[in-house]
């Protein structure tokens, strides 16, 4: 599954004009913050429309102006968790990640939010409520929300911002599982290298809108193509 | 002393509340979505009859669903018969008069609720009408009671455009307010004094109750 995205959009004096492709893996958006890397995210899953360019998935086009063509959220089949990983406060864990079920028999629908449930390591928290959860735990209902309905990418935003150390930690390692185990292409935000360093496979370098390097995470990490992509390269901006 | 007014003003009340829900929510929800052509206009629509004086509105309605009226003429053409005077007509003017209460809390319910809520649940697929009622409503939900509770006191209370439209027919649109008014001006005082006491005493434990609905539950 490729994800192919040549985007434009302003917002007030911020102009995105953001351009890249990415495979299968773990893909990061890395660049400081302001720099149009949420904004990104939020065209692809449909949230925001971009004033001008095109969105392929696979064999799906979600986006093209000079097509007229631009698919609600509803039907681009992407997975999105937001950086605060708002799950729904009136609803269980297990309704939550049940949510996007619809149309599934009972059973099924349990079968899959059981999978779902063990998959991010929150087997038995189905009957709790979102507020009863910590952070990381919150995010990983998230992650298994966004997942059931078996979208064709997951995009993440910030997965692991605001987390302590440890949390961190443990949730990279999951992340990591959760890919192996499903399979499904992770598009993540981030402005930390430890997590591009830990997770990713590859590496789109954002700053100011634009795309600065993009290519495999280690071969730009050890060898960056410019000066502009060494400096943001240079420093941890977590 | 009958006590039919009381029940006949609680029962009108009721269907008028449950009318404006049914049309109300979807107006509300319409109105608090950015983008909808007109919201300045229908909005003020909307507001009117919370300020123009009862009996104005008791007029606008007589037009409208008067046997010369257009709507009036329909439900003649379909057999319905007239809709002035029977207990129709005392629960139109009540819905007019509140239903804007129940759009007004609702609404801004509606705006409350955290665009972020919506938008996952658009990327999980679900259609707007799907997550107007599993994630909008019940985030709204005490907005919503809260103009419910609003919206039944008005119906209560509603005088001017029911006296107008309805007229005072013993046992068919005599409400509450309306017997109230006519056992004052016929100097029955102590009947008035019971029903007042009665209808207050009704209206604001059922107002409670709401109150109490609305508030509880906190997730």
């Amino acid at each position: 599954m490729t994800l192919e995205a040549a985007i434009e959009s302003r917002l007030g004096a911020f102009h995105l004009q953001i351009r890249f492709r990415m495979r299968g893996g773990i893909t990061a958006l890395f660049g400081p913050s302001g720099a149009g890397k949420s904004l990104t995210l939020r065209h692809i899953a449909g949230l925001q429309r971009p004033e001008e360019g095109r969105i392929v998935l696979g064999d799906r086009t979600l986006f093209d102006t000079a097509g007229r063509i631009d698919l609600p959220p509803q039907d681009r089949n992407v997975g999105y968790v937001s950086q605060e990983s708002v799950l729904f406060p009136h609803l269980s864990v297990a309704t939550n990640v049940g949510f996007g079920l619809q149309g599934q028999s009972r059973e099924k629908r349990k079968g899959r939010i059981h999978d779902m449930l063990e998959l991010v390591e929150m087997e038995g928290y189905g009957p709790r409520r979102p507020r009863s959860l910590s952070g990381g735990e919150r995010r990983r209902v998230a992650m298994a929300r966004a997942l059931a309905p078996g979208p064709a990418i997951l995009l993440l935003d910030e997965p692991f911002a605001g987390l302590d150390f440890r949390v961190r930690r443990t949730l990279r390692r999951r992340l990591l599982a959760i890919h192996r185990g499903t399979g499904v292409p992770i598009l993540l935000v981030t402005h930390s290298l430890a997590d591009v360093r830990e997770v990713c496979d590859e590496l789109v370098l954002v700053d100011r809108g634009r795309t600065v390097a993009a290519g495999p995470a280690q071969q730009l990490m050890a060898r960056p193509p410019d000066s502009h992509a060494a400096e943001l390269l240079s420093e941890d901006m977590a | 002393m009958s006590l039919h007014p009381i029940v006949l003003s609680l029962q009108v009340a009721g269907v008028a509340s449950a009318l404006a829900l049914v049309v109300g929510l979807p107006v509300a929800w319409l109105l608090a979505r950015r983008g909808v052509p007109g919201r300045n206009v229908l909005t003020v629509l909307i507001l009117l009859p919370m300020v123009l004086p009862p009996t104005v509105l008791g007029y606008y309605l007589l037009v409208i669903i008067g046997v010369e009226g257009p709507v009036g003429q329909m439900a003649e053409a379909l057999g319905v018969g007239r809709i002035v005077f029977p207990p129709t007509a005392a629960v139109l003017a009540a819905f007019a008069a509140s239903v804007p209460f129940l759009i007004v809390a609702a609404r801004a319910g509606f705006e409350q609720v955290d665009p972020a809520y919506e938008e996952a649940a658009r990327t999980l697929g679900r259609s707007e009408l799907a997550i107007a009622a599993l994630v909008t409503l019940p985030l709204a939900w005490r907005s919503v009671a809260a103009g419910l509770a609003l919206t039944f006191a008005r119906a209560v209370g509603e005088f001017g455009a029911t006296i107008m439209v309805a007229g005072s027919v013993p046992g068919r649109t005599r409400t509450a307010s309306i017997a109230i008014y006519e056992a004052v001006q016929m100097s029955r005082m102590d009947e008035a004094n019971l029903m007042a006491l009665l209808l207050t005493v009704i209206t604001a434990g059922m107002l409670l109750a709401l109150v109490g609905l609305g508030r509880g539950g906190s997730w």
